[in-house]
């Protein structure tokens, strides 16, 4: 909170439920009136064995054999992973690295598509969702094969199950979709609220939390309507609007702008109570729980200059890149293409990595918006920008100083640079065009490697 | 066919996050405080004609030639086109009175770039303001000509320089006392502060608002300034904080010190419109680099710029405080910064007891 906001109560002046400091990008949310449209079977499909942060799947099938639409094609190996399903039916044609997004290679099950099969999902165990404990509830959402579908991949299951002794009082579902461009969480509150809402009322019983919250960015208006003619009169779930202002969506400042608690340094979201899921996760977890169907598609914004049917696609998970911009119609004139909303989204090195469980939304970037950033860096003139934007009220520009002269353990030690979530809202603001969130992430990748080496 | 089209792209870019940039540049920064002190220059060439326009003309054209001259000597590459030794030239020929002989002006304008300014480094680096380097540079090696006061409005002030303006280098300028009466009746040759100091006379804000005082060349018009900052800090190309803090300490020093003994101090209104006061807080003390960057901060560093002007003017030998104030506040920025790290989101010291929703 800045100084004087502190004293200020939230709502005064209008303002709304928000976080302190943050930025307003141009939105370009031209895709959100857009319907939710499905995209064709690619005729080979490259299924990555780790779409999720944690260990990764075990490979259930090999090179020749038939698998059909939502048949478990990889086991979760542990707690802290995901089972992986076959986005389509056909033949295993390979287990092998494939490159992903971040530029790893990955074990992936490439499978051709059998062209004559209508693609229905025949693999299903129904259950009685009403009838599960939350253990059991947990247990059901890993089998799913679900990952967070905000961003960060971490496994569903995992952020629904609360620590030993933690005491939930809210579940926070976050539809706040403050990355400029994406409007897959919009269409999907939009056109299935019934499936968010059921979602919620199965997060809130896996973590035992009695209520819910929906934090959705104001200028969605349609969907705060859509979810609140959802619910039911029993539900303790709540649909708020909240600042359009990035970075709304993460957790840390959701929650800060919904219930006014801060994560405490260090510690997860449970240690104040609450627990969060991104608004697409809960739809999936609503409709595939109680089918008993595997995630094997989801939605994807696919927009930005460079393509000429911009939209929301259903994408089967696994299709290339390549096939996705084919039938979107990219010019051929990209320069950029990035994985994700533009704050946060990785650029992707080759066409030939598929869609994953985290692909939130294909942005392809033309010559022109690349060149409205300004190729020349100067030195930071200290104009404080930075400090004005950070939503962690960290000291952006005296640590891109410190990493210049790689002096990260004071960056660690004085200046809190465990607490940078790479927003980037530093480097959107610097006149200097100085880039500061990449020297944070390199500052804490050289940090984790050090303590790797030295146990 | 769209494959074949895919396959030939010539290139993809990979750039880490974030893709999108807010536009905003150092280049716009500085140009468009380069547009906000031209009105202020234009007035000061009117109000003082020749010698004003040709002492700006030389300050700023060393200040940029010193900057060049800088890049070649340090191999920094070209920072002319920042526009920030525009700033610097412009400034320090405002702070300058108009009669200043052109070759001392060479000498604070190389000054103020080569030693406040490239020695630490270059743009960003620099701990003090630069132009208020070169300015307190020459006002210790030539105290006699930087308070040197001419009439503003003297008639006849286009068609011939004052006599100091050409003075030839290292000599001392003719005694300009007998010209500055016949260009002006009644024309005492001294500030409205040295007035107020030595002679205990007050001049009427009228005056100062308007710009019919003697004083540097663009020290004078005080809705001038004030316009020009007001466009600044409404395009957010300056801190607003720092020059109310500077001008809100000020006043309020004064009108406790008026409050106390108001026929020995003046009214705070005097205080803020005389002198440097306006043009220091609207366009020096809000130079960037020598600013702290903490929300805090610049209130304190603010604060602490108008309290020292005001005990520098009341209690010390000199009639003017501004720039020596906002030096010493430069100073203090690092430690200012230290002391008002911004509260990190979620460490204890802030955390709200209460639950909102």
């Amino acid at each position: 909170m800045s100084a004087v906001g502190k004293w200020l109560p939230s709502g005064l002046f209008g303002r709304g439920k928000t976080f302190a400091r943050g930025i307003h990008p141009d939105s370009h949310k031209d895709t959100a009136g857009l319907a939710i449209r499905r995209l064709p079977f690619a005729p080979e499909m490259i299924v990555p064995l780790s779409q999720h942060i944690g260990k990764p799947a075990i490979a259930l099938v090999q090179a020749g054999q038939e698998v059909v639409r939502g048949e478990p094609i990889g086991r979760a190996d542990g707690f802290f992973s995901l089972p992986v399903h076959a986005p389509v039916t056909g033949v295993v044609r390979a287990v092998e690295p494939r490159m992903t997004a971040s530029g790893a290679m990955v074990t992936s099950v490439v499978i051709h598509t059998h062209p004559s099969s209508d693609q229905q999902v025949l693999y299903r165990t129904p259950q009685d969702v009403a009838a599960l404990s939350g253990k059991a509830l947990i247990q059901a959402i890993q089998d799913a094969g679900i990952a967070g579908m905000g961003g960060a991949t971490f496994p569903a299951h995992v952020k629904l199950a609360p620590p030993e002794g933690a005491v939930i009082d809210t579940f926070i579902a976050n539809g706040a979709e403050c990355e400029p461009y994406l409007t897959c969480d919009h269409r999907t509150m939009l056109e299935q609220p019934n499936d968010v809402i059921a979602g919620v009322r199965l997060a809130m019983r896996a973590c035992g939390a009695p209520r819910a919250i929906i934090g959705v960015e104001d200028n969605k208006p349609d969907a705060i309507r859509a979810l609140r003619a959802a619910l039911r009169p029993e539900d303790a779930i709540t649909v708020e609007a909240v600042v359009t202002k990035y970075p709304q969506g993460a957790e840390g400042t959701l929650i800060y702008a919904l219930l006014g608690r801060e994560i405490p340094i260090g510690q997860r979201t449970s240690a104040i109570g609450a627990l969060g899921s991104n608004v697409m996760t809960l739809a999936y977890i609503g409709r595939l729980l109680h089918v008993g169907e595997g995630f094997i598609e989801r939605v994807v914004t696919v927009t930005g200059p460079g393509v000429a049917r911009p939209g929301n696609y259903l994408v089967p998970l696994g299709t290339p890149l390549r096939f996705l911009l084919e039938y979107t119609g990219a010019h051929g004139n990209e320069r950029e293409i990035v994985l994700g909303g533009p704050m946060m989204g990785p650029a992707i090195a080759s066409l030939d990595v598929s869609i994953t469980k985290g692909t939130s939304g294909v942005l392809v970037l033309g010559a022109a918006e690349i060149a409205t950033r300004s190729a020349r860096s100067h030195p930071c003139i200290k104009c404080g920008e930075c400090v004005q934007v950070c939503p962690k009220g960290l000291n952006p520009s005296m640590l891109g100083m410190l990493a210049a002269q790689r002096d990260y353990d004071t960056m660690v030690g004085h200046y809190h640079l465990d607490e940078c979530f790479d927003c980037g809202c530093c480097s959107y603001v610097c006149p200097s065009n100085i880039p500061l969130a990449q020297q944070f992430r390199i500052a804490k990748g050289v940090l984790r490697k050090r303590a790797a080496a030295t146990p | 066919m769209m494959n074949q089209t895919l396959n030939q792209t010539p290139k993809i870019e990979l750039r880490t996050s974030p893709h999108i940039k807010s536009g905003r540049t150092v280049e716009q920064i500085m140009r468009n405080v380069v547009w906000a002190l031209l009105p202020i220059t234009a007035f000061s060439v009117w109000q003082y004609g020749l010698s004003a326009l040709l002492l700006i003309v030389t300050v700023t054209a060393t200040c940029l030639a010193t900057e060049r001259f800088m890049n070649r000597v340090m191999l920094t590459g070209n920072t002319l086109s920042d526009w920030s030794a525009t700033i610097t030239g412009l400034l320090l020929a405002l702070t300058l009175p108009p009669s200043y002989p052109l070759w001392m002006g060479v000498v604070s304008g190389f000054v103020g770039i080569a030693l406040g300014k490239f020695l630490f480094g270059g743009m960003g680096f620099n701990v003090f303001n630069p132009a208020l380097v070169g300015r307190a540079f020459v006002q210790a090696a030539f105290p006699v000509s930087i308070s040197t006061w001419t009439p503003a409005f003297a008639p006849g002030r286009f068609s011939g320089l004052i006599p100091t303006t050409l003075t030839a280098p290292l000599m001392t300028p003719p005694d300009i006392a007998y010209w500055a009466k016949h260009a002006l009746d009644g024309f005492t040759g001294a500030t409205p502060l040295a007035r107020w100091k030595f002679e205990n006379v007050l001049a009427t804000p009228q005056d100062f608002l308007t710009g019919a005082v003697t004083a540097s060349a663009g020290e004078t018009s005080a809705i001038l300034i004030l316009l020009c900052g007001g466009y600044l800090a409404a395009r957010k190309f300056m801190d607003w904080r720092i020059p109310v803090a500077v001008l809100g300490s000020a006043a309020l020093l004064a009108l406790a010190f008026h409050v106390f003994s108001p026929v020995r101090y003046p009214e705070p209104s005097f205080v803020l419109l005389s002198g440097g006061l306006l043009l220091g807080a609207v366009f020096m003390a809000t130079d960037m680099a020598t600013s702290p960057v903490t929300p805090w901060g610049v209130w304190i560093f603010g604060g602490i710029i108008g309290v020292v002007t005001v005990v520098i003017r009341y209690f010390g030998g000199l009639t003017e405080g501004v720039m020596y104030a906002i030096l010493f506040a430069n100073s203090l920025v690092p430690m200012i910064d230290q002391y008002t790290q911004p509260r990190v989101f979620g460490s204890l010291s802030g955390q709200r007891k209460g639950k909102k929703a």
